[in-house]
C-alpha cells in the first residue's frame, strides 16, 4: 500500500464496477411486478386541451391504466415547487405560476407531460398512447427572450403580465449612473449567451414502488440529491410523509445541474406505483431527455464598462433579460440572479456594479442550472467585454487585465456585489499560464499559420467563480427555501474497517474515491478498509446532494467534522484503555498513544472496546463508534484561474480547429490530482463544446429544431485538443477545514470567453470586435466571405 | 414469436422476441446485462456497442433477429474467469478514462475493436477519428485517447503470444 491519502492520484475504487459492467443504473433496476409508464406529451408550444378521450388507449392490449392532469387534480396533487424565491426590485416577490405534474387546461411548451399510460410492457404503454385523443386549440406562442417582453407578445401564464417572472437588481443604479457620466470612456457590448442542452449521457429514468404490506414508496430515480427530491416530492407535490418515503439515487451517468431538479415523471411513478399497487417503470428516450430535461444558459445582455485614460475599471453596469422556459424549475430563479450578478466583480477591483435582470417565461422547456450556473454567464459577459476594452483602446490584453486585478494582498476581499472572496492570486494563476501556453511565442505561430494559408488566434480568459454552494443563512436571505449544509455519517465498525454515509452524490466524480481518501488521510485506515455509501435516504441522515462544486468543500468538511468526532471519542476509550489522561492521548497514523510513553492502541483496538464494551468507561461514554456531523459553510468558495486557448481557422471553409488549451486553476486543496485534472478536462470539453458547436435552437413559433444529437452538436473526440494542459495553483480556502474550493465547475467556467476571444482574435484582420456563441463553420465563413471585397479593396 | 439462438460471452441462449426486438433489448431486457447502455435514439452516442461476431456494432440499430447464430460479446464477457481485466479496461482506469461510467462499456468495446482492426498501429489523430461514433459528456475524452494508445501495445502483445 502507497501513499493514499489527500494528494495522492489513487485509481478510483469505483471503475472496476463501471468498467466491467457492473454499474447499476436507475434503468438497470427491475423491480417484482413491474409495469411501465409512457408519458405522452405535448408536441404543441402552446395550446389549450380542449378534451383528452382515454377511452381507446385504457381498451388496448396490456394497458393497466391511463391518467391526465385531472385524476391527478382529483386528487388534490401539488404542483412541481420552486426552490427559490426572488424578489422584484420594488420588494415584492416574483412570478410563480402553478406547475402541473401532468398539464391542466393548457400545454405550454413542446415535451408538456399531458397523459400517462400504464402497461404490462414499455411497448405496449407506447403503442396505447398513441390512442389517446386530445383535442386542442393552439394559441400563439413565443420562444425567445428577446421577444417575451415584447408589447402584445403572447401570455405563457395567464395572470402573469407579459411574461415577466422578475424584475430584479443589485448595485446603486445612481451612483453607477454618475460614475459613466464622469467617465472617461464607456465600452459597450451586446452579448447572447447560447441556450445549451445538458445531454447527460444517462437519460434520465424513475421507478416508483409501493409497498402494500407497509405503504411505504420508493422511488428509484436519476438524482443528483435524493434527500432534496424526498423533500419536494413528499411535501409539496404528493404529500407523502419522510418515514415513508424511500428515495434512492443509484450509479447516474452524469448531471451537469440537470439532474439535481425535481421532476414530473418522479412524481408521476411515484403516485401511479401507489394507484397501480406495481412498481412502474419509465425511462426517458433521448428524444424526451430534449424536450424535458432542464436547459441551461440563454441570456441576452448589454455590458457597459467605464474606464478612466489608463484603461482602469471604473464602473460596470449590466442589463440581462434571462429565459426561464415555460416553468419555474427548482432553482431556476436563482441562477440568473445570486449566481450570476453577485460574479460579476471577476477578478477585478471595479468599484461599482449595478447589474439588472429581467427572468421571462417563454413557450420552451424550463431552464435551470447547467454547469456552472450563472458563472459562465457571468464570466463570458466580463471576459469578452475586457478584451473589448482592449480592442477599442488599444491596451494589451493581458495588461489591461493585470491593471484591475485584486492584489494578492488584499484578501479578504469585499466586491461591489456582495460576494466576500477569501483568497486568490490571479497574478501567480496568469503568470504560470502565460507561460504555459508561450503567449510570447505565440506571433510566431500565428505568422507560421499564415504561411499554411490559416488564422490563427490566441485568447485569454482570467475568471472566478463562487461554490462550495452555500452558507444556509446567507442563502435563506436571499430566497433559497432550504438550507445548503451538507453531513456526514462515519461509522467506524468493530473490526476498524470504516464506512461513509455522505448526503452528497456521485454521478461521475469519483466520490467513493476521493472521500475515502479523507478517511485514509484522518483516520491513518487503508483505502480498502473504506466504503463511501451515498445515494439513499434510508441509509443516509440527510444531504443537501452534489451541486455548485460543493460536495469536498462541503460534504468533506462534513466528513472532517465526523471524524473529529470519531477521534475524540476513541480518545476517552483510549484513555480509559491504557489508564491515562485524556488530555494525554495523541492520535496519529491509525494509533492512539499516551504522550511521551510507548503505550498505545490502534483504531481497531478502541473500535472493538467500543462495540464489545466489556472493559469500557460505561458510565460516562455510550458504546459504539459511530459519528455524524452537519457542516454549514462560512462562506461560499472561490477558486479562479487563467484559461488559454488557440486556435486555428480554415477560412476557405470557417472551420476552427482548438490547437490548444491551457488551464491553469486555483482549486483549494486538491485531494486527488488525477480525479481534479479529469473534471477540469471534462469541464473545458463542455465550454469547447458550448463556444464553438452546440446551441440549442427554437424556431419563432416555439418548436425545437435541435432536438436530437443529429441536430444538437456534442463535442466529440476529434473536437477537443491535442494539445491540453491542465495545471492547479492553489490558494488553500481560508473558512473550511480542508482548504478546498471546488473544481467541478472551473472547466466550463473559464473556458468559454478564452475559446471566443481566440477565436476573434484569428478574425482580427476582418474587423471583428465581437461574436456570439457557437462560433460555427458557417457563421465564421459569412463573416470571412463578407470581409473579402472590402479587404481587396483596401 | 420468432426464435433467436445465439451465443453472449461464450454461453447460448435461445429467445422468443418480437420482430422489433433490437438487440440491445435483447441484452438487457431478456438476457440481463445491463452492462450495456442506450444512450439515445438516433444511433450517435455509442453506449450501446457490443462485438458481433468480433466487430463491434451499435446493438440498439441491430435487429435481434439479426443476430440469430451470432457470437456476441459484451463488457461483462471482457475480463478474465478470474477477473482479471481485458488490458483496454485495464488502460481505462489507468488513465482515468471514465467518469460516470454510462458511456464507458460502448467506448471500451469500440476502442478494442479499433485495437484490433490496427495491428499497425494508431496515431492520436486516427483514435480521435475512430471515436467519432460515441459520446462522452464527462471526460472531454483526453484520458479516453490516452487509454486506447496505451492498450494498443498490451493487445498486440498479448496476441502475438
Amino acid at each position: 500500500m502507497g501513499f493514499e491519502g489527500i494528494g495522492a492520484a489513487v485509481r478510483r475504487k469505483e471503475d472496476l464496477r463501471f468498467l466491467s459492467g457492473k454499474g447499476n443504473y436507475t434503468d438497470d433496476i427491475n423491480r417484482p411486478g413491474q409495469v411501465y409508464a409512457y408519458i405522452k406529451r405535448s408536441d404543441r408550444p402552446h395550446a389549450r386541451i380542449d378534451s383528452i378521450d382515454t377511452t381507446a388507449a385504457a381498451a388496448a392490449p396490456g394497458v393497466i391504466a391511463v391518467f391526465t392532469g385531472a385524476d391527478m387534480e382529483a386528487e388534490a396533487i401539488g404542483g412541481l415547487p420552486c426552490g427559490w424565491q426572488i424578489h422584484n426590485k420594488d420588494g415584492s416577490p416574483m412570478a410563480e405560476p402553478p406547475h402541473p405534474v401532468l398539464a391542466v387546461g393548457k400545454v405550454r411548451h413542446v415535451g408538456d407531460s399531458v397523459a400517462v399510460v400504464i402497461a404490462t410492457t414499455k411497448q405496449e404503454a407506447k403503442n396505447a398512447a398513441e390512442l389517446l385523443e386530445i383535442a386542442y386549440t393552439d394559441l400563439p406562442a413565443v420562444a425567445q427572450v428577446t421577444d417575451a417582453l415584447a408589447p402584445g407578445a403572447p401570455e405563457v401564464h395567464d395572470g402573469v403580465t407579459g411574461n415577466l417572472c422578475y424584475d430584479w437588481h443589485i448595485g446603486d443604479q445612481a451612483v453607477v449612473d454618475g460614475v459613466f457620466a464622469n467617465a472617461h470612456k464607456v465600452v459597450k457590448l451586446d452579448l447572447t449567451n447560447n441556450r445549451l442542452v445538458p445531454n447527460a449521457m444517462e437519460p434520465r429514468a424513475a421507478i416508483g414502488d409501493y409497498d402494500t404490506s407497509s405503504g411505504d414508496f420508493t422511488l428509484y430515480t436519476t438524482s443528483q440529491n435524493p434527500h432534496v427530491i424526498r423533500l419536494l416530492m413528499g411535501a409539496f407535490v404528493l404529500h407523502i410523509p419522510e418515514n415513508k418515503l424511500r428515495v434512492v439515487a443509484p450509479d447516474v451517468g452524469g448531471g451537469f445541474g440537470s439532474k439535481i431538479y425535481h421532476y414530473a415523471e418522479e412524481a408521476i411513478v411515484t403516485w401511479a406505483a401507489g394507484k397501480v399497487r406495481r412498481p412502474v417503470k419509465w425511462t426517458a428516450e433521448r428524444s424526451e431527455s430534449f424536450i424535458t430535461d432542464a436547459h441551461g444558459r440563454d441570456h441576452v445582455s448589454t455590458a457597459e464598462m467605464a474606464i478612466d485614460a489608463e484603461g482602469h475599471f471604473l464602473g460596470l453596469r449590466v442589463n440581462t433579460i434571462a429565459n426561464m422556459g415555460a416553468y419555474l424549475s427548482t432553482f431556476a430563479p436563482c441562477v440568473p440572479t445570486y449566481l450570476y450578478a453577485t460574479l460579476l466583480a471577476g477578478v477585478y477591483k471595479t468599484p461599482v456594479i449595478y447589474c439588472n435582470v429581467k427572468a421571462v417565461f417563454t413557450n420552451t422547456v424550463p431552464v435551470d442550472a447547467y454547469r456552472g450556473a450563472g458563472r459562465p454567464e457571468a464570466t463570458f459577459l466580463l471576459e469578452r467585454l475586457v478584451d473589448a476594452i482592449a480592442y477599442d483602446t488599444g491596451i494589451d490584453r493581458v495588461e489591461i487585465r493585470k491593471k484591475n486585478f485584486i492584489p494578492s494582498d488584499a484578501f479578504p476581499y469585499q466586491t461591489p456585489v456582495a460576494l466576500q472572496y477569501d483568497s486568490g492570486d490571479y497574478q501567480t494563476t496568469l503568470a504560470v499560464a502565460l507561460k504555459s501556453a508561450d503567449w510570447a511565442g505565440f506571433e510566431a505561430r500565428r505568422a507560421e499559420a499564415a504561411k499554411r494559408g490559416k488564422l490563427r488566434g490566441i485568447g485569454i480568459s482570467t475568471y472566478l467563480e463562487a461554490c462550495g454552494i452555500a452558507p444556509s443563512a446567507v442563502v435563506g436571505s436571499l430566497g433559497a427555501r432550504a438550507g445548503l449544509y451538507e453531513v456526514a455519517n462515519i461509522r467506524v465498525h468493530p473490526t476498524g474497517s470504516v464506512t461513509v454515509f455522505t448526503g452528497t452524490h456521485s454521478h461521475g466524480q469519483g466520490h467513493e474515491t476521493t472521500l475515502a481518501q479523507l478517511v485514509v488521510d484522518q483516520l491513518g485506515v487503508s483505502l480498502d478498509q473504506v466504503d463511501v455509501v451515498h445515494g439513499d435516504t434510508s441509509k443516509i441522515p440527510f444531504g443537501m446532494g452534489t451541486y455548485g462544486s460543493r460536495s469536498l468543500a462541503v460534504g468533506g468538511s462534513a466528513m472532517v467534522k465526523a471524524m473529529d468526532k470519531i477521534i475524540a471519542k476513541g480518545k476517552k476509550i483510549a484513555a480509559h484503555l491504557m489508564e491515562a489522561a485524556v488530555e494525554d492521548i495523541e492520535f496519529k497514523d491509525n494509533t492512539f498513544s499516551v504522550a511521551g510513553t510507548d503505550k498505545s492502541k490502534t483504531l481497531t483496538d478502541v473500535s472493538l472496546a467500543a462495540y464489545v464494551p466489556h472493559n469500557y468507561p460505561i458510565e460516562e461514554l455510550e458504546p459504539g463508534l459511530d459519528e455524524t456531523a452537519f457542516y454549514d459553510p462560512k462562506n461560499f468558495t472561490f477558486p479562479g484561474g487563467c484559461h488559454i486557448a488557440e486556435v486555428e481557422i480554415d477560412p476557405e471553409t470557417g472551420v476552427v480547429t482548438m490547437v490548444g488549451f491551457t488551464a491553469v486553476d486555483d482549486v483549494g486543496r486538491v485531494v486527488n490530482p488525477m480525479i481534479v485534472e479529469g473534471q477540469v478536462q471534462g469541464g473545458v470539453a463542455q465550454g469547447i463544446g458550448q463556444a464553438l458547436l452546440e446551441g440549442c435552437a427554437y424556431d419563432a413559433h416555439g418548436h425545437l429544431i435541435s432536438g436530437s444529437f443529429m441536430d444538437y452538436t456534442m463535442p466529440r473526440a476529434d473536437n477537443m485538443p491535442s494539445n491540453l494542459s491542465v495545471a492547479t495553483e492553489n490558494t488553500m480556502c481560508t473558512h473550511n477545514p480542508l482548504g478546498s474550493k471546488g473544481c467541478g465547475e472551473v472547466g466550463a467556467i473559464g473556458s468559454p470567453p478564452a475559446v471566443m476571444n481566440a477565436v476573434i482574435d484569428a478574425l482580427k484582420d476582418y474587423g471583428v470586435r465581437h461574436l456570439d456563441m457557437p462560433a460555427t463553420a458557417p457563421k465564421l465563413w459569412s463573416i470571412i466571405q463578407a470581409a473579402q471585397p472590402r479587404m481587396a479593396a483596401e | 414469436m420468432p426464435q433467436v439462438t445465439l451465443t453472449v460471452n461464450g454461453k447460448q441462449h435461445t429467445v422468443d422476441v418480437e420482430g422489433r426486438t433490437l438487440l440491445v433489448e435483447l441484452l438487457r431486457e431478456k438476457i440481463g446485462l445491463t452492462g450495456t447502455h442506450v444512450g439515445c435514439d438516433t444511433s450517435q452516442c455509442g453506449a450501446c456497442v457490443v462485438h458481433l461476431n468480433g466487430e463491434s456494432v451499435k446493438s440498439c440499430t441491430t435487429l435481434a433477429l439479426q443476430a440469430d447464430g451470432a457470437a456476441v460479446t459484451t463488457i461483462e464477457g471482457l475480463a478474465a474467469a478470474d477477473g482479471t481485466l481485458h488490458p483496454m479496461q485495464e488502460m481505462f482506469r489507468e488513465h482515468h478514462a471514465l467518469q460516470c461510467g454510462f458511456c464507458t462499456p460502448g467506448m471500451v468495446m469500440t476502442a478494442i475493436d479499433m485495437v484490433q482492426s490496427h495491428p499497425e498501429g494508431l496515431t492520436e489523430q486516427e483514435i480521435r477519428e475512430g471515436l467519432e461514433g460515441n459520446l462522452c459528456r464527462c471526460t472531454g475524452y483526453h484520458n479516453i485517447v490516452k487509454a486506447i494508445a496505451a492498450a494498443h501495445p498490451l493487445m498486440h502483445a498479448k496476441a502475438a503470444e
